[in-house]
């Protein structure tokens, strides 16, 4: 008996004690949508969580779960987080929009983070990178680079962020290159890298010698090098392992300070609700090294074209523009606002293809 | 739209390279449930496969080695299945399901110095004259061995199944493995060797992914293609000719929606998306209202003493 209650007011001690040490840890989540290993987008976020870890120490503990699908099953994961007792979870792809909110609702008193979504609430932030800039410099370099002037394009699901990018490289492509045509094709994927492969070589068996990527995983990139003579850019990671050729440049997202400022702030009780979005200027989208297959006079464009654009000298959506049907969207010298960016459903005029519904 | 950009002979040529790696694992998990064993474990072995064939393809340089390991890989994981389901008795579905979430955590933990590696260039076959003809060439002649081991499978199973002792021996164990029990046949023999095969098939279907698909490692990049084997099986009937035209089917279509797109076609991409899935389905589907079935005892624990 009281060998019994000794061990029963040992575990209570023990289960106390533990629930304690829990309390004066902040406990970070992270919800990924594909792998960490993807050499992409999660393996960036991933990065951005490494770097909290080892910023503040035993100060902090990070969770993460991988690979959950956008959807219904997403709302399970985050709830589950917060039921671990995660004071801040970061979600980290568009499509855990909805179920975010709907865990937010369920518990006021944890923190959420939505990566590259719109809607926010009291304990909800979003927050995202200007990823369309580096899009431009994608494009500029692509249009002065394609011989058979054909660039291909995977894109993943028909959302604003994705639309904007295809939207900023096609300009500056033709800027550069009046005849530059555009392939599209919509992976409706995030991560399946037989299908990004796959996609990769269709469009260059149909002449691109350019790929452009928006989806997360490398295999673009193992695709365009089997073939001889096209190019590539590393998407949200530098995929330097790929460098010089296919990966001539890349655009890489830089979460990690972010990750630690709003670690900082909930830590010391000033996390507020904000909805965030920067650029190169901020250090959230960087552009990785340029090989020497890049031509110096485009490399030199492509990195004066930079530093415009993270000096606020030069807008990406900068007049004049027209829509797809040929209705004017911006004047001459009129940049395009935010809140137009962020919900942007249609592309810009000389691109041939339509954009699902 | 501009549908002459699409060059039919390369649209050929991609699609048999699309349609292999799930050709091979249905192939494998065909054998294995007409031994009356469900294998839930596919996808699991197939990135076990793609792990062990591209790392060791990596070591030694050959991806002919690598092929082989990828084999021993994919079926040392299903021996583990066929231990807890044939010795322990443990139920299939669970046991197969948790194969997959093994082979997943595996692979990833496997494959961790792996990321970021080029493979060795797995040669296409030179088969002289016949390589060089014109379309056919292309299209048939000019592919890397693997394609040719799978279909020469595809036969092997056929014939084997239909017109072999051993063969008929496997299909009375999953038939009826009481009745197969009674003429003195080993089902739990017959069943491991069936589930090796079958491991093994799928180490192929997930190699042929991570060294000539793709060519590269990335965690979880079979993505499902396990699944999508599993349903093949089903939707054919259990029968290797069929096996082989929905695999053809599924990697044509897959490969023709990609290139629909890229050529601008004026069909909305939504039922592009879909269309692999769903002509597959309902090809195989009006194909199976002859009397098909699935074998009598697929799913059953046999213990000799019940």
């Amino acid at each position: 008996m009281s060998v019994t209650r000794l061990l029963t007011s040992a575990a209570l001690a023990l289960g106390l004690a533990s629930a304690a040490l829990a309390q004066d840890k902040t406990k970070v989540g992270f919800i990924y949508v594909g792998p960490i290993g993807d050499g992409g987008w999660t393996y960036e976020h991933d990065k951005g969580r490494l770097a909290v870890e080892e910023h503040f120490g035993d100060a902090v503990e990070t969770v993460y779960q991988e690979s959950v699908p956008e959807g219904a099953d997403a709302e399970r994961a985050i709830t589950q987080m917060a039921l671990q007792g995660a004071d801040l979870i970061f979600t980290t792809s568009f499509g855990f929009m909805d179920p975010t909110l709907s865990v937010a609702d369920k518990f006021p008193d944890v923190k959420f983070e939505h990566a590259t979504g719109y809607k926010a609430a009291p304990n909800v932030s979003t927050y995202s990178a200007r990823f369309y800039e580096g899009r431009a410099i994608q494009g500029h370099i692509a249009g002065k680079m394609t011989t058979s002037n054909i660039v291909g394009y995977i894109a993943s699901y028909p959302i604003p962020e994705v639309i904007r990018g295809i939207n900023a490289a096609y300009i500056h492509a033709r800027k550069v290159n009046p005849e530059v045509e555009f392939k599209i094709i919509w992976a409706y994927t995030w991560f399946d890298p037989a299908k990004e492969a796959d996609a990769a070589t269709a469009l260059i068996e149909q002449g691109a010698d350019v790929i452009l990527q928006h989806t997360d995983s490398t295999a673009p990139q193992a695709a365009a090098e089997k073939a001889e003579g096209v190019i590539t850019f590393g998407q949200a990671s530098d995929m330097a392992e790929y460098k010089p050729r296919p990966r001539v440049s890349s655009i890489i997202d830089n979460w990690a300070p972010y990750y630690i400022a709003r670690t900082q702030a909930v830590m010391d009780g000033t996390w507020e609700s904000q909805q965030i979005w920067h650029g190169i200027d901020e250090g959230m989208v960087e552009i990785g090294e340029i090989t020497d297959a890049v031509p110096g006079d485009v490399k030199a464009e492509a990195l004066a074209m930079k530093e415009a654009i993270a000096a606020g000298e030069y807008h990406v959506f900068t007049g004049p523009l027209k829509k797809q049907d040929g209705s004017d969207w911006l004047a001459e010298g009129e940049t395009a606002d935010d809140e137009t960016l962020l919900g942007i459903d249609f592309y810009v005029e000389g691109l041939t293809a339509e954009i699902p519904q | 739209m501009s549908l002459s950009s699409i060059d039919a002979t390369l649209l050929l040529a991609s699609l048999i390279v699309a349609a292999t790696p799930i050709l091979l694992a249905a192939l494998g998990e065909l054998v294995v449930e007409r031994a009356g064993v469900l294998n839930l474990g596919v996808e699991g072995m197939m990135i076990t496969g793609a792990i062990c064939g591209f790392a060791i393809a990596v070591q030694t340089g050959s991806p002919l080695v690598g092929f082989v390991a990828a084999a021993a890989g994919g079926a040392a994981l299903a021996l583990l299945f066929a231990l807890l389901t044939q010795v322990a008795l443990a139920n299939q579905v669970a046991s197969g399901l948790a194969l997959t979430l093994f082979g997943l955590g595996l692979s990833a933990l496997l494959g961790q110095g792996y990321v970021g590696v080029k493979p060795p260039p797995t040669a296409r076959l030179d088969l002289g004259p016949l390589s060089d003809l014109p379309f056919v060439g292309r299209v048939l002649f000019s592919h890397d061995p693997v394609v040719y081991v799978a279909l020469a499978l595809v036969g092997a199973v056929w014939a084997f199944l239909k017109y072999s002792r051993a063969g008929l021996i496997l299909r009375a164990v999953g038939e009826n493995h009481d009745a197969a029990h009674a003429l003195g046949y080993k089902v739990v023999r017959v069943r491991i060797l069936a589930i090796l095969f079958g491991g093994a098939c799928a180490g192929l279907g997930g190699a042929y992914i991570s060294l000539v698909r793709v060519p590269q490692w990335t965690e979880g990049m079979t993505s499902g293609a396990g699944w999508i084997a599993l349903a093949l099986v089903v939707f054919a009937s259990w029968k290797a000719g069929r096996v082989l035209l929905g695999a053809w089917l599924f990697g044509g279509v897959t490969v023709l929606q990609l290139n629909l797109q890229a050529a601008g076609a004026a069909i909305p991409v939504e039922y592009l998306s879909m269309s692999p899935y769903l002509i597959t389905i309902v090809v195989l589907v009006i194909m199976s209202f002859d009397k098909s079935r699935a074998p009598g005892s697929l799913g059953r624990i046999f213990h000799a003493s019940q």
